[in-house]
């Protein structure tokens, strides 16, 4: 490192990595609003200026669309916050909901040379407080775009892989329709991930956005059903992206399982996020309000519903994690928050049976304890059943939030499309080709289950290879 | 936005709605259905489509009040609008020449059964219908009913029209008479189908059954709508709505059908009390 650089270095560490003020634990369990309030201008100022502007930024390596991290936090150091969302919307056109759910300390943050030995840069914070300092202010700019060229682009799903390609793609003067199989736009942001985490508002307004640049969404439907693939050619679509997520549940096979009280992490969710039922009865859609809701997994689906079930009123809310919480999946800050809020966490333990009352509603269940063993395929230690380690616990809520699954309706009703023995799209390399001339696809349908920003990624790569597609023909 | 065409009541508590939304007009098959929302703060219910005019782009919904979002839906007139439509959903019916086909309905699963009818004797079936009521001012679709069938047999519980008993206990006069039956599609309330199926189910004729869980997409994302056919757990948004009814276990479809009867009854009586009646 360059003794300047150094230098520079030595000094910012002096000021420590700035917090977010957040809703303490007891106040946030009673109500859905976002858990941190987000930075004020002075907080966002002192904060970027201890990023020491490194000539070779390594923050940005760790960026799946390659932010111009340092571009951005010196425009928040020198109070120009409108341009600092500018900067970041030249790559991220999410910023507000990046800066709120992209798993920092495995990207960005991670790089971050001040990591090394103190503190990371908090990107996550500031590019959230650009974004949101840009929304707040109203100066949501339309960026230009090149002229039309005639031809039209259908995007399957409006999750963030589909808006992104859609924006993209208007703005290089394609026609972009999106077709959305729910009533709103948005995929997990408006139906998985709840307001409390990132409130719907947000989610909105960038949907909002991505209209005004010009793209059409259609919602209420559903291809394969209301039209094929093969349809979306004929009505005089010259290409088709495939992001339609990965949203199927996957249950465990455990007996009892379908007892009254059991959900799917995504229905569970879903009512409450989308159907708005955590205000039943002023919305119309229900939801069981447990008083011991336990929640199988240890991702974040599991943390998300988890705090969902405390802030519907559980008394006791429940992890069931089979490993511990080294293996977890869920980010630390999540599960952290979990804690803070009154989450017991029952690790290294796993349902075998749920048991009914008289009218089929669950109300126990069967626990197993575990004990770690070889590595498995992932490279995580096994978790083995401890023989006579049977107990029992009561609960009247159970969440399963186990992963997801791909939905076979497109592959069912597109001929010649390529899954593997998943249940996921095969893309040819990272453009997205798909075994069918025209189809690109992205996200969580061809990765799994992943992340929003990789879906995004996705989304902006297929972007550049439709264009390329579309444009030597 | 879908604008409502016409409304017609058709018994007490049974409303036929006829609703502009041609792009599903133009798709449905019989045995599908849709989903819909009337507005922002509503709930998604599962309608069965019953019928579809594609000239005039409207299809045909008809339902029965039995709590707040069909009370709701139920007081909205020809020109209002109905924020979401989402359709066609399921899997549509079968449809062969199956030869004798017996169509039973009860309630208002005979309008569900109906458009099933009609695609039948399109393809060149002899269809026999069963349907029926409570009582006769309950019943539904008679006439149109009449049409789709080469014979129509109707029951009222009370034996106030028609046969007097149950449709399962004309089904087992067809039976001991010696019918030669190839395929029965029954569909009505749970209890309904299930008698449908015990009468069958010893004499090994195919019985084909429409399921009615809570659902909320119904697109197959959510797992709301799992019923357990054969032993093996299904989704009856997208693996269904129609299965083989001798494998159903309808205990279970009965006790998912009342997980929110607490909720569902506070929503009527707000509703009662903010809409009178
Ligand atoms: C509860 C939860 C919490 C999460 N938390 C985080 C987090 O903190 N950070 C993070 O980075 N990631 C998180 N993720 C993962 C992240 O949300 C996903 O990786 C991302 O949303 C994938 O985007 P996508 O565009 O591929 O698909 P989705 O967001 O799933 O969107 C797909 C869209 O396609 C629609 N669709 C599906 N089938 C059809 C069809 N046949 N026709 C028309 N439309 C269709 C769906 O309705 C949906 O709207 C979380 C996921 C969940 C479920
Ligand atoms: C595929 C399918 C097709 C259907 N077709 C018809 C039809 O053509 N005509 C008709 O009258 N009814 C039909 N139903 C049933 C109809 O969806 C319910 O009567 C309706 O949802 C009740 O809503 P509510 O708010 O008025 O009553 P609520 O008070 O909410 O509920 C009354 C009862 O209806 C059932 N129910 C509640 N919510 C739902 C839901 N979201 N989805 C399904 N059932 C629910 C429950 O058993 C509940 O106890 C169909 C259901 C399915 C699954
Ligand atoms: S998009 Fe995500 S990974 Fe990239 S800089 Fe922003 S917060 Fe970091
Ligand atoms: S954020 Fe970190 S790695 Fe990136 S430029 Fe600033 S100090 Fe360097
Ligand atoms: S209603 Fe959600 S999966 Fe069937």
């Amino acid at each position: 490192m360059e003794a300047e650089e150094k230098k520079a270095k030595e000094k910012k560490v002096r000021v420590p990595r700035q917090k977010m003020p957040e809703q303490g634990p007891k106040v946030r369990t009673h109500n859905f609003e976002e858990v941190p309030f987000g930075y004020t201008e002075e907080t966002a100022m002192t904060e970027a200026k201890r990023c020491i502007q490194c000539k070779k930024p390594c923050c940005i390596e760790g960026c799946p669309v390659e932010v111009n991290i340092p571009a951005f936090v010196r425009l928040i150091a020198e109070g120009r916050f409108i341009e600092a969302a500018r900067t970041i919307k030249e790559t991220n056109s999410l910023p507000a909901v990046c800066g709120r759910v992209c798993p920092q300390e495995d990207q960005c943050e991670k790089f971050c040379v001040l990591g090394k030995k103190w503190e990371p840069v908090a990107i996550g914070r500031l590019e959230r407080f650009a974004a949101d300092y840009e929304r707040e202010k109203g100066e949501m700019s339309i960026p230009e775009w090149a002229a039309p060229r005639g031809k039209r682009v259908a995007v399957v799903g409006a999750g963030p892989s589909g808006l992104t390609i859609a924006g993209d793609l208007v703005k290089l003067g394609y026609e972009v329709t999106i077709f959305e199989a729910l009533h709103k736009a948005g995929g997990v942001l408006v139906y998985g991930i709840p307001e409390f985490r990132l409130p719907k508002r947000i989610v909105e307004a960038e949907v909002d956005y991505v209209k005004k640049m010009g793209v059409k969404i259609e919602t209420n439907a559903v291809i394969g059903r209301i039209k094929t693939v093969d349809e979306l050619f004929a009505d005089g679509f010259a290409a088709v992206y495939l992001g339609v997520g990965a949203g199927a549940p996957v249950f465990m096979n455990v007996p009892g399982e379908n007892l009254s009280g059991i959900y799917s992490a995504n229905e569970y969710l879903t009512r409450s996020n989308l159907m708005k039922a955590y205000l039943f009865p002023e919305y119309d859609t229900p939801i069981v309000r447990g008083k011991n809701c336990a929640v199988i997994g240890g991702g974040n689906v599991a943390m998300d519903s988890v705090r969902t079930a405390l802030r519907l009123g559980a008394e006791n809310a429940y992890i069931i994690y089979r490993r511990t919480e080294v293996e977890m999946p869920a980010r630390i800050e999540e599960a952290h928050h979990a804690k803070e809020e009154g989450v017991q966490f029952k690790l290294l333990t796993n349902p075998v049976e749920y048991i009914g009352d008289e009218n089929g509603w669950v109300k126990g269940m069967r626990c197993q304890r575990m004990e770690l063993g070889e590595p498995d395929e992932s490279g995580r230690r096994r978790p083995v059943p401890l023989q006579g380690s049977e107990y029992v616990i009561d609960v009247d809520t159970v969440v399963v939030a186990v992963g997801t699954m791909a939905n076979p309706i497109i592959p069912a009703t597109t001929p010649g499309l390529e899954i593997n023995r998943r249940g996921y799209l095969i893309t040819k390399d990272e453009t997205g080709k798909t075994s069918r001339e025209g189809v690109y696809a992205g996200g969580d349908i061809v990765t799994g289950s992943a992340t929003v920003i990789l879906a995004m990624g996705a989304g902006k790569k297929a972007a550049r290879a439709i264009h390329a597609y579309l444009s030597s023909g | 936005m879908n604008r409502i065409v016409e409304k017609t009541d058709l018994s007490e508590n049974v409303v036929k709605m006829v609703i502009e939304a041609a792009a599903v007009a133009e798709k449905r098959r019989a045995g599908q259905f849709i989903v819909l929302r009337i507005d922002e703060k509503g709930e998604r219910i599962p309608l069965t489509i019953v019928d579809s005019d594609k000239k005039k782009g409207t299809i045909t919904i008809i339902f029965q009040v039995v709590g707040k979002t069909t009370a709701a839906l139920a007081a909205l007139r020809a020109g209002d609008c109905i924020t979401d439509i989402q359709g066609p959903l399921g899997n549509p019916t079968e449809i062969e020449n199956f030869g004798h086909v017996l169509c039973v309905g009860g309630g208002v699963g005979v309008g569900v059964i109906y458009p099933i009818a009609v695609a039948l004797k399109e393809a060149g079936n002899r269809v026999t219908s069963i349907i029926g009521a409570r009582t006769k001012d309950l019943l539904i679709l008679e006439e149109e009913m009449k049409d789709a069938s080469h014979k129509l047999v109707v029951a009222t519980d009370d034996g106030s029209y028609g046969f007097h008993g149950f449709v399962s206990a004309v089904l087992q006069n067809l039976i001991d008479a010696k019918e030669k039956i190839d395929r029965v599609f029954a569909i009505g309330p749970v209890p309904m189908m299930r008698v449908i199926c015990n009468v069958t189910r010893p004499y090994g004729i195919k019985t084909i059954v429409s399921l009615n869980p809570i659902m909320v997409d119904a697109t197959g994302m959510c797992g709301a709508c799992r019923v357990s056919v054969g032993g093996q757990t299904k989704f009856a948004c997208v693996d269904g709505p129609e299965f083989n009814g001798h494998d159903v276990d309808f205990d279970l479809l009965m006790s998912r059908l009342r997980m929110y009867l607490c909720q569902e009854k506070e929503a009527m009586e707000r509703y009662r009390c903010e809409h009178g009646g």
